[in-house]
């Protein structure tokens, strides 16, 4: 379980969450909210990309401003922008670096390759220049460069805002089909309609908190 | 486009990373040591010979150099009118045979294997404080965001284009400074998050 206590986090003198206390449990859950609401401030808390600055964030127990490595094991992120996400020029490169920096052998480092490939279609691309990749394979890629981790959480932010419809259901497909507990911040409404849980921030605080039934009608009627 | 590793079951493709990367800092040193111009031409001859048997074209050969013809161009004025155009020619096909050779390298390793002999390499240098994953991860990053910033400027060349500012250095140099930096910080985050130990 991901917990967050009485969580402040501000950038300067700009507060960008404020009183935030949650417990996360859910197979999957999505957050939503205007630019600026402080949505992917809060994605970044939870494998402890930042740490608030008061309150605590913790996975499993481990609180991730004592435990970073731990936590990151646990909780693996996907960027929005896979271009920034994608390390090594060549896609098995790229799929290996997380592998390498968990000192795995090389033989299972080479199983979860195939592994990954053969479930994303990829196979043929194993060996091709990531820079060449299209917008939905680099995100494929980028998800799979975490996937190969295996962590317990996948956590996405806003993983299709840079791709077209067909990329986008090919990834919101590969998202739904992950054993991995999902939290996903997006602005696509679709992408979150059969999650467990819905949590709505609004000027850096939770404003709803509930099944998507409840919550995204209330964000509509907010957004006009 | 920068091109990378392109894939085969050559020789020289299943060669070690580390021999390879010897053997061209022993070839480019031959090369700077020498003062014939037709040794040179033997050595680009070897290089293209190295191409074809590697199962490469031509064309890709040519590619190493292309992106350098300007400044090989620049070079040989320059050395033309300063000293000869013997000299020019010489330089210029100098500095053409190692981009070529240079560009065989990185077309048959693979970044990764290229990184892990950098890293194995620069080991000794561990008790003056260098980093050799640091650095082996330096040059991944080279690599893999050459094409990326590529894009960013031709992204903000084609805005600023829009815009009727494409002859403003300023205009173009800003915003890719800027995005470059921005992109910087989220690929720190990235590979912290993928469990990076430096």
């Amino acid at each position: 379980m991901i917990e967050l206590r009485d969580v402040d986090l501000s950038f300067g003198d700009r507060a960008v969450l404020r009183g935030v206390s949650l417990r996360l449990s859910e197979r999957r859950i999505g957050v939503i909210g205007a630019n600026g609401s402080g949505k992917s401030s809060f994605m970044r808390l939870l494998n402890g990309l930042v740490l608030p600055n008061r309150g605590t964030v913790t996975v499993d127990g481990l609180d991730t401003g004592t435990h970073g490595k731990d936590v990151r094991r646990k909780v693996g992120f996907v960027f929005q922008n896979p271009d920034n996400q994608i390390v090594f020029p060549v896609v098995e490169e790229d799929l290996a670096f997380g592998m390498k920096n968990l000192d795995l052998p090389k033989d299972q480092i080479a199983a979860r390759i195939n592994e990954v490939l053969a479930r994303y279609d990829m196979t043929d691309l194993r060996e091709y220049p990531a820079h060449l990749l299209s917008g939905g394979q680099k995100q494929l890629l980028a998800i799979s460069g975490v996937l190969v981790m295996e962590p317990d959480w996948l956590v996405l932010d806003e993983p299709t805002t840079l791709l077209d419809l067909r990329n986008t259901r090919r990834i919101a497909r590969a998202i739904d089909g992950v054993n991995q507990h999902v939290i996903m911040a997006t602005h696509d409404l679709d992408l979150i309609a059969g999650f467990d849980r819905v949590i709505l921030f609004d000027q850096g605080k939770v404003a709803l908190d509930g099944p998507p039934a409840e919550v995204v009608p209330a964000y509509e009627r907010m957004m006009g | 486009m920068l091109d990378l590793y392109s894939p085969g079951t050559s020789r020289l493709h299943r060669a070690r990373a580390g021999w390879k990367l010897l053997a061209l800092m022993a070839f480019g040193t031959a090369i700077f040591l020498t003062d014939t111009l037709w040794h040179v031409l033997a050595a680009g001859g070897v290089v293209v010979a190295l191409f074809l048997l590697s199962g490469l074209t031509l064309r890709q050969a040519w590619a190493q150099v292309r992106p350098a013809i300007w400044i090989l161009a620049i070079l040989f004025v320059v050395q033309g009118i300063i000293n000869s155009w013997a000299l020019g020619a010489f330089v210029v096909a100098r500095f053409a045979v190692l981009l070529t050779a240079a560009g065989l390298l990185t077309l048959t390793t693979r970044a990764s294997d290229m990184i892990d002999a950098i890293t194995f390499g620069l080991g000794f240098l561990r008790p003056v404080g260098v980093n050799p994953a640091k650095v082996g991860l330096t040059f991944s990053l080279a690599l893999r965001f050459i094409p990326v910033l590529g894009q960013i400027t031709q992204e903000v060349r084609e805005a600023q284009k829009a815009r009727g500012l494409e002859r403003s250095l300023i205009a173009v140099a800003l915003p890719v400074a800027i995005r470059t930096i921005k992109m910087a910080d989220d690929v720190a985050d990235a590979i912290d998050a993928r469990g990076y130990r430096p």
